[in-house]
Parts: C-alpha cells; structure tokens; sequence
C-alpha cells in the first residue's frame, strides 16, 4: 500500500464516525421517507407499492392544501416581523452597558423554554376569559377576543406566540454582524456628513446584509416547520384553521397511521422548503461578493 | 486668523491624562507631521480636530471659526484613515460621492468632481469597481480622493502609509508631496515613521507625554533640538548622549568626557545654566573613526554594521560610554577593536540637567 493511500484512509478513519451518524440518521431517513412515500404502508408492517398513488391522493385532498395554505400564510406573517423585531433588539442592545447585557439575556431568555412552557404561557395571556389580553381588553370596555377559536385570529395568534418564543437567536445573529462592522466605518460616516439614518441605511444596513439573508433562509424553513405550536395551543383547530403542514403529516401518521402517505407530504413540504430557501439565495445575490474590505 | 488654531487643548480617558494642554497654529496650505511615540497623544489630537473625540477643555479654530462643538461633518476636514475606511458594499465611485450627497451638492457637480480627482490620481479605470477588487495602493488612491472631492480646508491623515509595503510606501510618499501642491488645503498627518515626517512636512510637531515638545522645520527640528527627546527621537541611528564636565571660561563652552577626553564645542558659554554636570550629544556622522594620529579618543567596537556607502560603527569609550559613529564602507574595524575616534566639536550639542537642548551659535 502507498503511502499516499494510506494516508488517505487514516484521514477517513477519523471522519468515519461523523460519517456514521450522518449517513443514519439523516441520509438514510431522507431516502426511506422517499421509498416509503410510494407505498401504502401502515405503522405495522408490511406495504404495497402504489407508486406516484399517495400523491395523486395528496393533490386531490383539500385539508393538505388548507394546511399547505396555512403554513406559507403563518410563515409570512412571522418571518419579517421577527427579522424587523430581532434587528431592531440587536441595535438597540448593542453596546457595552450593564443594562444592555441583562436585556440581551432577558430577550434571549425566552428561546431556552421548550414549546410546552411557551403555549403554557401563551395559553394565559390569549385565553378570552381569564387570559391577560382579556382582562386588557375588559378592562378597556371592550368584548375580549377569541384568539383561539376564531378562525381569522388563530393564525395571527400562533405567529405572535412563536415570535416571542423565537426571536433570541436572531437577535444574536445581528448581534454578532454588528459587532463585525469596522468602527471606523462609522467614523468615516461622520465625517462624510452622514446622519443617524443615512448612517443606518447606507452603512449598517449593506453591511448586515449576509446575516439578513441568512436569518431569513433559517427562519423560512424553520417555520415551514412550525408544529408544536399549532397542536398544543389549538390542535390545528379551529376548524383545520391552524393546522400546518406538519401537523397534517403527524396526524396522518400517527393518527390514522398511513406512513407513506404522511411520507407523500413530507417530501412535498421538503421539496417546497429547497425551493424557497433557493429562491431566496438566488434573489438576494451572492451573499459575500461584497464583503472583503 | 485663517489656517488652524488649537488653544489649550486637554483630554483625559478615566483618569490617564493623554493631552495636557496643548496650542498650536497651523497656517493655510502648511504640512504639519505629528511625530512621536505611540501613546504621546498625537492620534487622539488629530482625532479631537476631526470631531470623533471631543477635548475635555480648549478650543479648536478653523478659518476664524470655532469648530470643536461642532460634528465631523460640518467642520470642514476630510481624514484618511489608517485601514482606508471604505464602505466596502458602494463601487468607487459611490464611496467618493457618499460625503458630498450627505452636503446635498448636485448631481452634476458631483460626477464632475469625482472625474476630475479619479483623473488626478488615475483612478478613473476603478471607478466601477468595489474596494474588495482593489489593490492596497489603490484603496489608498481611493481613500485620498474621497478626502479630496470635498475640498476641505483641513486633510487629516491618520498613518497614511503604514499599510503600504515599502516601496509602494516611498512613492505613496513621493505622490502625496505633489498632491499637497495641487490642493488648497492644509494637511496634518500623524505618523511615528520619521523619515515621512522629515520629507513631507513643512513643520514637525514632536509629541511626547501628553505634550508638544518641539514644532520646527524638520532641518531645525534636526540640527537645534529643543530637549533630549527631541534629540533622540528624531535621527537614525539616535545620537549619542554622554555625561560631560563643563570647564570654566570662554565665551564658547568646552567639556571634558568621563574618559578626560576634552571636546571643544561652538555652543555660547554664557547661555549655558549654572551647573558644571551637563550631557554632550553627538550625531554619528560627527564622530569618526580615525586613525591614531588624528583621533580624539579611543574606543571598543561592540558592532558594525555596513551600509555599503558607509558603515555604522557602534562602540564604547574607555569609561563605557556608548557612542555610535560613522566610518568607510569597507572599514577594517571589527567588534572588539580597539579604534581611534575623532569627534567634531564644532557640531556638538549640550543638554542641561533638566534636558534642554544648547547648539552651536549661528547655525
């Protein structure tokens, strides 16, 4: 054996066990949830092979697409708020004060809690009777909302609730881009005459524009994602109006158990996430064309 | 008055003072080099004229106008950093236009000051491009000329040359002399190199300890420096200070060295403080080494170093005194000879005891 061979094996052999895991549990999953999803198969046993059959089913059942509809609506009407919210938190919170660095753990607090204690608590403040929103709104003179069982409201509801649960790590994201900005940048604006909002949109802005590309791709295909959420504070209700794409897979798997059809879905919801995080790179350019000084 | 007036200018960080009540002038179209160590204070001054530090106390004037309450922008200087300060997502020509769209000038007179500097320091091919595509030299280039589209009354530059390899750093060098003779502004420049300050500067100001401690035509600043700092900061090698004896009478004062060696200097007796301890300071090229004959005294060579056109040879008197001096380039002398010095009195400066610089009179 040469010695350029075996160099090449001792260098995979320490590779191997990130290999390992890598190939187990994401790689082979990814290509069993596509095999599985050409089957009707249930959680117990054996299936038969339908080919494109589950998603011609899928394509032709209206609580998918309402589902579908859903999620794209929630995600939208989460992603730029908690991008807006988070960058707006980060400059206000970015300097070397004591009180500064308790908010930014403050703000950051949240995004520890596990969504069992975040619909807990969103639980007491949007519920109409007893809720905290409640008591505001009687206390106002007005007639308390049903946030959870309106089916206009209940969207608008769970996008608050996984801002507030989720706009920690964001924060810290534009934080740390900030902090990448060369204060001397900001001297030179000074001194090129430019005011606070001139400065902002003309320097801090273009310079945070990789860290805002990549809050808005993690963003994107973690709220296509949403889940938790949804079941724990309305169980996709009501009427299916908060039930998101993967809440419908769950509850076709593990409700009505049909694996490869719930695996049909899936591999939509997939091939739907690739496409909008591609779309978004694509439109926002080369992150990084611009970056070096 | 038009031109620069700093009046008792004082700043403090916490409790490090870092100027201590500084006055200057600097008149219009002058170079001025701040020269000194770092931590003397001449970058945090340069920085309180430009408005990104404000003075603890004193006044900064500009053509008449009082500016240190201003804010950088409306003060009427320009700076170029030390690493440039692009904005590195604006092409060339964004970055020169981004100070002069902030002063509201038109468009027109816009593209038509941006053309007219990218052609003085040809860079009008770059105009397009982002600073990320640009060369060290060139970002510099572009730097200046984003200081210069805004025809200030005051250019700042901030170590202009340090990121600069060397032979770029010499024609910068050489570049930067020509701009000052097309522009009409004065310029400040800090610096710790002086050889840039020495070729540049109309006048150096030597900072030192929070304190100005000499401002004089580099030649002065040279031959006449104001205290022993002064002596041996500027000047390479440094010149040689050795504890000396003054002689009684004479109108011009003679010294006797540790090692008896008596050095008749052209510096006037009676200028001179009361006290007989003084030092005697030597440039190198006023000591030589000689042969016996001629030599003043002797000494032991701890290093030479070869210059080619000349050599430096640093060595020590009988009394240990270190001196450097200067010999041919292809001097025999080597470490741990003994060789004969012979010193020019005539050039000799004397420092008192508390420093202060004495020359010789009429030069």
């Amino acid at each position: 054996m040469s010695a350029g061979v075996q160099r090449r094996w001792q260098g995979l052999l320490f590779v191997a066990p990130f290999l390992l895991l890598y190939f187990v549990i994401l790689i082979y999953p990814l290509l069993k949830g596509a095999w599985l999803s050409l089957y009707r198969v249930d959680l117990f046993g054996g299936g038969t092979f339908v080919g494109l059959g589950n998603y011609v089913r899928l394509f032709a059942d209206p609580v998918f697409w309402q589902s579908m509809a859903n999620t794209l609506l929630v995600t939208l009407m989460i992603v730029p708020p908690l991008t807006v919210i988070a960058l707006a938190l980060a400059l206000a919170l970015n300097r070397a004060t004591r009180g500064a660095a308790i908010l930014r753990g403050v703000f950051f607090s949240s995004a520890v809690l596990s969504v069992t204690i975040v619909t807990l608590i969103w639980r007491f403040v949007l519920a109409p009777d007893a809720g905290l929103l409640g008591e505001l709104w009687t206390t106002a003179g007005w007639t308390p909302l049903p946030f959870l069982s309106d089916e206009s409201l209940v969207l608008p509801a769970l996008a608050v609730t996984t801002i507030w649960w989720s706009v920690g790590f964001p924060m810290l994201l534009f934080l740390a881009g900030l902090q990448q900005i060369p204060h001397d940048m900001y001297e030179a604006a000074a001194l090129d005459g430019a005011g606070r909002w001139t400065t902002f949109t003309k320097v801090t802005l273009p310079s945070l524009k990789r860290t805002t590309i990549l809050v808005m791709m993690l963003q994107t295909a973690g709220q296509l994602q949403l889940f938790g959420q949804s079941q724990l504070l309305t169980a996709g209700g009501p009427s299916g109006a908060s039930r998101t794409a993967v809440l419908f897979l769950f509850e076709s798997a593990f409700g009505r158990w049909e694996l490869g059809y719930a695996s049909a879905a899936a591999e939509v919801l997939f091939l739907l996430i690739v496409a909008v995080t591609l779309t978004q790179y694509a439109l926002t350019g080369r992150p990084g064309a611009d970056d070096a000084r | 008055m038009p031109g620069l007036q700093l009046r008792g200018v004082a700043k403090s960080f916490r409790n490090t003072e870092v100027l201590a009540g500084v006055d200057l002038d600097v008149a219009p179209r002058e170079f001025i080099a701040f020269l000194g160590p770092s931590g003397s204070g001449k970058s945090t001054l340069l920085r309180i004229i430009a408005g990104l530090e404000y003075a603890d106390a004193g006044e900064v004037i500009l053509d008449d106008r009082r500016i240190d309450g201003l804010s950088p922008g409306q003060r009427g200087v320009a700076m170029v950093f030390q690493h440039y300060a692009l904005y590195p997502h604006m092409t060339v020509r964004e970055n020169m236009a981004f100070g002069l769209r902030n002063a509201r000038v038109p468009q027109d007179a816009v593209d038509r000051l941006i053309e007219d500097a990218a052609r003085v320091l040809e860079i009008d091919p770059l105009l397009e491009r982002k600073p990320a595509q640009l060369s060290g030299g060139q970002r510099q280039r572009v730097a200046i000329g984003r200081a210069i589209v805004k025809s200030p009354k005051l250019f700042l530059l901030d170590e202009p040359l340090s990121n600069l390899d060397a032979a770029l750093r010499l024609r910068t060098r050489v570049e930067l002399a020509q701009l000052r003779e097309r522009v009409e502004s004065a310029f400040i420049m800090v610096t710790h190199d002086q050889a840039e300050a020495m070729t540049l500067a109309d006048r150096i100001v030597v900072f030192n300890d929070r304190r100005i401690q000499q401002v004089a035509a580099p030649m002065e600043i040279y031959a006449r420096p104001a205290n022993r700092f002064v002596a041996q900061f500027v000047g390479s090698p440094a010149m040689s200070i050795i504890p000396a004896t003054l002689a009684e009478g004479g109108t011009l004062a003679s010294v006797t060295l540790g090692d008896g060696t008596r050095i008749d200097t052209s510096v006037a007796r009676d200028g001179l403080p009361k006290a007989q301890a003084v030092e005697l300071g030597l440039r190198p090229e006023h000591v030589r080494v000689a042969p016996a004959g001629e030599a003043d005294t002797q000494a032991t060579v701890d290093l030479v170093e070869r210059l080619g056109e000349r050599s430096l040879v640093y060595a020590r008197l009988q009394d240990g005194q270190q001196v450097t001096a200067e010999a041919e380039g292809n001097t025999a002398a080597k470490v741990g000879d003994t060789v004969g010095l012979r010193i020019d009195g005539g050039a000799a400066h004397l420092f008192g005891p508390d420093g202060t610089g004495y020359h010789r009179t009429g030069a």
